[in-house]
């Protein structure tokens, strides 16, 4: 991002323009809009229940109560010890297992492909599970299932991630010490309803914790540092970040919108309460990575995303700004998309301690400061770029730029929004009729028709051979054996659940066309 | 589970009109509706994905997707696919690029149009189509039906023209009964839009879920063997990043990429979809494509610049921009990376890629079409076609 302020000139000509008509206060001090947090509106939050549960969902979230989306774990536990192997302890579990890893030292990738997991470190007198990549295992921990949980281990040396997921609904990331991991400490993507809390993530070289295309998402009382960027929230809408302690990073908390992703907005968004501080750390970000270009020095950096609301931050000594706000067209790293809105719309800054940020600037934010006819050594928060519908509280508080044309907000509080988080959801049932005939369509009519040849018997053959009995058609579909010289053999359908079987062999002999 | 029947069928020297009959049945994975329609069904459809996009991991839904055409409608895009009388001189059909014995693509780097011409790039499969929102290489076409007229009238592939095009299949007496047939709410002579609307209706039916692969998305952990397990872990890893862009269930997430992939000696740069979006950035990407079936469908990239797997798997472990010319400045996706991927998990991705093999609802190609002409390629064309100068390699 260090072409971020290149159009600095023109844009603070075209924002003098703009600025009269919404904040008449500039011209003299005595117009000074102070603002009680305790006066003002509540935000009403940007996620809407909607559905058969929408008023459970409602009512459990307004309750602030809900801390494990993963539902209540099952009854079956195994340990795991020094010396063995979690990954086989995962391979030999049924969904709802609890995997308990005792204190010792690890080397392997763990992936998890089944739902309803759970991986619970033993920490003995300060002793952690610990996993060890030794810089030659990609990643540590890899699900795909929903329902996953995984809490009190202790990652370092992987090339990729710590704990990557992909796609994993309801899981919850807690109590992890992950160093030193590679590309992302925590990241899950393409899930919804997740909890990442109470971890320590450090020397990560792109972001430490990173939300990538995930909606309903909950990070809270992390310690991220010593990495290229803290926090990240990308493509992903409803996320709640906050009582973080981000420090001694590039950049501390972002929130973007990287174009060329299939999902393509940033939306609804709340950092709060979380300290972000001295986030001056040299940025050793991969060349060509999005990160690589966020000047060291960054507090928080909004790029595209909407919706976002700033509050109760102690946001102190970030050299080059505490608060960026810009587009895709100001930022360096950054491809286009035409189906990516590029501004970050509705940006709501409402009260935020800020101390000492902006004392050693990048020129363009010089610059932009000049050009507002303010030359001091500090700058709290810069916007170049669009960004329509944003508010500001208690600005006069603030050495800001570019945000003279940001109207006060029509609320000052997001306390009542206690969390995005859903209630567990459980698992969809599928009725066994609709299971069978699924795989009856997606499976067998490759090979059968009703009343004809194919690759194998007609169906109306098959119905008058077992009528009664879809167990025997169910059976023999595992296990095929050539019964007729004029077919080939039917190869094995042994990969489907007996039940499946089962529901496709009931499916098969009511097919009537 | 192979289609036995689906190559090389005997050509019949005179077809008659009563030859031809449009099933009433849907393909193999579609249900016959009761309006009469055929709608998808799969066991991805058990699935939710993240807003609905059909990105994701293991067991997520598949994207949006085309489907509820007639048994009728497909069945005649299944004729007008494999009949040369689409081109301007009946030498070639949709199948001649699209072959069921080459993965829906033709095995060539580049595909050879009407007369021997270069037609530029390389033959996209056409498995899953349907669930794509974008289509050719750069990605100029929004709809099935938008995509199938830039074959037939590009003067490099097919050849064609509107007029010469209707003019045959209006003079055709089977086609015009097999048209009111299908469009029965249709008058008048046969247009483009109907001929577009069939050849869309049989490609939505080109389905591949049922791979080892899927086996082991759905649940069934034996699926797979170590080794290729060992190459999912790979693939899907944040060191060779694959399914960041080829993303499950698909393979593809759909998005235009810019890799830096080389062009092979002596052929120009090609720009790619930054003619097709105006975008500078963009120069040189192209459509991420779907992995289904990658090995039935070398060589790869939009070039066919790379004859097998393992070569195309090893472009991307030497490092971003490694084969970016000198006068190219091009903005390379930001997975691209440099993995440094060992010996072993280069061997073991290709293995992988393998798993994703599925042809089972291969098309039948019908024995006659009702041109008269031999069906899917003319012996012609075989003849006028220039040698393919490229040797394929083999994986493993």
């Amino acid at each position: 991002m260090n072409r971020i302020m290149t159009a600095v000139l023109p844009l603070a000509a075209a924002l003098a323009g703009l600025a009269g008509g919404l904040y008449l206060g500039r011209a003299s001090k005595s117009d000074v809009v102070i603002t009680d947090k305790g006066s003002g509106a509540q935000y009403s939050g940007g996620f809407r229940a909607e559905g058969e549960r929408a008023d459970e969902v409602k009512a459990a979230m307004a309750a602030g109560s809900i801390k494990n989306v993963a539902g209540p774990a099952g009854e079956a536990v195994v340990v795991v010890r020094d010396g063995e192997s979690i990954l086989q302890a995962v391979k030999n579990a049924a969904p709802g297992t609890t995997i308990r890893v005792m204190p010792g030292t690890y080397h392997e990738t763990v992936y998890i492909d089944k739902d309803d997991i759970r991986i619970i470190g033993v920490i003995e007198a300060g002793r952690r599970p610990v996993l060890d990549g030794r810089k030659k295992l990609n990643d540590a921990i890899l699900y795909s299932g929903n329902d996953f949980v995984v809490e009190n281990l202790e990652i370092r040396n992987y090339k990729g991630n710590g704990v990557m997921g992909q796609a994993g609904n309801n899981f919850e990331i807690r109590n992890n010490v992950v160093v030193d991991t590679g590309v992302y400490g925590i990241f899950p993507q393409l899930g919804q309803n997740g909890v990442v809390e109470h971890n320590v993530v450090s020397g990560i070289a792109d972001a430490a914790i990173y939300v990538g295309m995930s909606d309903n998402i909950h990070v809270a009382h992390n310690e991220v540092f010593d990495s290229v960027a803290g926090i990240e929230i990308e493509n992903s809408r409803h996320a709640i970040v906050e009582n973080n302690y981000v420090h001694d990073n590039a950049g501390g908390l972002l929130a973007f919108v990287t174009p060329g992703l299939p999902i393509k907005t940033t939306q609804d968004v709340i950092f709060r309460n979380n300290f972000v501080v001295d986030n001056n750390h040299v940025n050793f970000g991969a060349p060509g990575s999005t990160v690589s270009g966020i000047p060291s020095g960054t507090g928080m950096l909004i790029m595209a995303a909407d919706d976002v609301v700033v509050e109760g931050n102690v946001v102190s000594n970030n050299k080059v700004a505490g608060i960026i706000i810009t587009d895709h067209g100001h930022a360096a790293n950054i491809t286009v998309d035409p189906e990516s809105e590029p501004n970050s719309d509705r940006v709501r800054l409402l009260d935020n301690v800020m101390l000492d940020n902006g004392y050693d600037t990048i020129p363009e934010g010089k610059a932009l400061l000049l050009a507002e006819g303010k030359g001091g050594k500090a700058l709290d928060i810069v916007r170049v770029g669009p960004s329509p519908g944003s508010c500001i509280v208690n600005r006069h508080q603030y050495v800001t730029a570019g945000v003279g044309d940001f109207a006060e907000c029509d609320f000052t509080s997001t306390a009542n929004i206690a969390t995005y988080l859903l209630p567990p959801v459980p698992p969809r049932r599928i009725d066994p009729s609709e299971r069978g005939k699924v795989a009856y369509l997606g499976i067998c009519s490759g090979c059968h028709i009703y009343n004809g040849r194919m690759i194998g018997p007609p169906v109306q053959v098959i119905q008058a051979l077992y009528l009664d009995n879809p167990q025997g058609i169910a059976d023999y579909i595992a296990r095929p054996v050539r019964k007729r010289p004029d077919y080939p053999e039917m190869p094995p359908q042994d990969y489907l659940d007996p039940d499946t079987r089962l529901a496709v062999a009931r499916y098969m002999l009511q097919v009537r066309n | 589970m192979a289609l036995a029947a689906t190559l090389s069928p005997a050509p019949r020297a005179v077809a008659t009109d009563a030859d031809f009959e449009l099933s009433a049945r849907c393909p193999p994975s579609f249900e016959l509706t009761a309006r009469g329609a055929c709608e998808f069904r799969d066991r991805y459809q058990f699935y939710d994905s993240l807003q609905g996009r059909g990105v994701g991991g293991t067991r997520t839904s598949l994207p949006p997707h085309r489907d509820g055409f007639t048994p009728a409608e497909i069945d005649l895009g299944r004729y007008l696919f494999f009949d040369p009388i689409l081109s301007g001189d009946h030498t070639m059909s949709c199948a001649s690029c699209h072959r069921p014995d080459k993965g829906l693509a033709d095995g060539r780097p580049r595909s050879i149009g009407i007369a021997g011409r270069d037609a530029g790039r390389a033959a996209p499969t056409l498995w899953n189509v349907a669930f794509l929102e974008r289509l050719f290489w750069d990605a100029r076409a929004e709809s099935l039906e938008a995509q199938a007229t830039g074959p037939l009238f590009s003067p490099v592939e097919m050849g064609n023209e509107p007029g010469r095009l209707l003019a045959s299949l209006n003079g055709n007496a089977t086609y015009r009964r097999l048209f009111r047939q299908a469009f029965p709410a249709r008058t008048g002579a046969i247009d483009v839009d109907q001929v577009g609307r069939a050849l869309a209706a049989f490609e939505s039916t080109l389905v591949s879920f049922n791979s080892r692969y899927d086996r082991y998305a759905h649940g069934y952990a034996t699926a797979l063997d170590e080794r290729e397990i060992e190459g999912l872990n790979v693939f899907r890893s944040f060191v060779a990043r694959c399914s960041e862009c080829h993303t499950p269930p698909l393979f593809t997430n759909g998005e235009v990429a810019v890799i830096g992939a080389p062009e092979p000696r002596g052929r120009a740069f090609d720009v790619g979809a930054e003619k097709t979006f105006d975008a500078p950035k963009l120069r040189g990407g192209f459509k991420v494509p779907t992995l289904r079936n990658v090995a039935r469908t070398a060589p790869y990239m939009h070039s066919g610049v790379f004859g097998t797997l393992r070569e195309t798997v090893e472009f991307y472990n030497k490092g971003r921009g490694n084969a970016v010319p000198e006068d190219q400045a091009l903005y390379l996706h930001w997975h691209i990376s440099s993995p440094n991927l060992t010996e072993r998990e280069v061997e073991r991705l290709v293995d992988f890629l393998q798993t994703l093999t599925d042809e089972t609802f291969l098309p039948q190609v019908p024995a006659r079409v009702p041109s008269g002409l031999p069906p899917l390629d003319n012996p012609v064309r075989a003849a006028a076609a220039p040698r393919n100068p490229h040797t394929r390699g083999v994986d493993r």
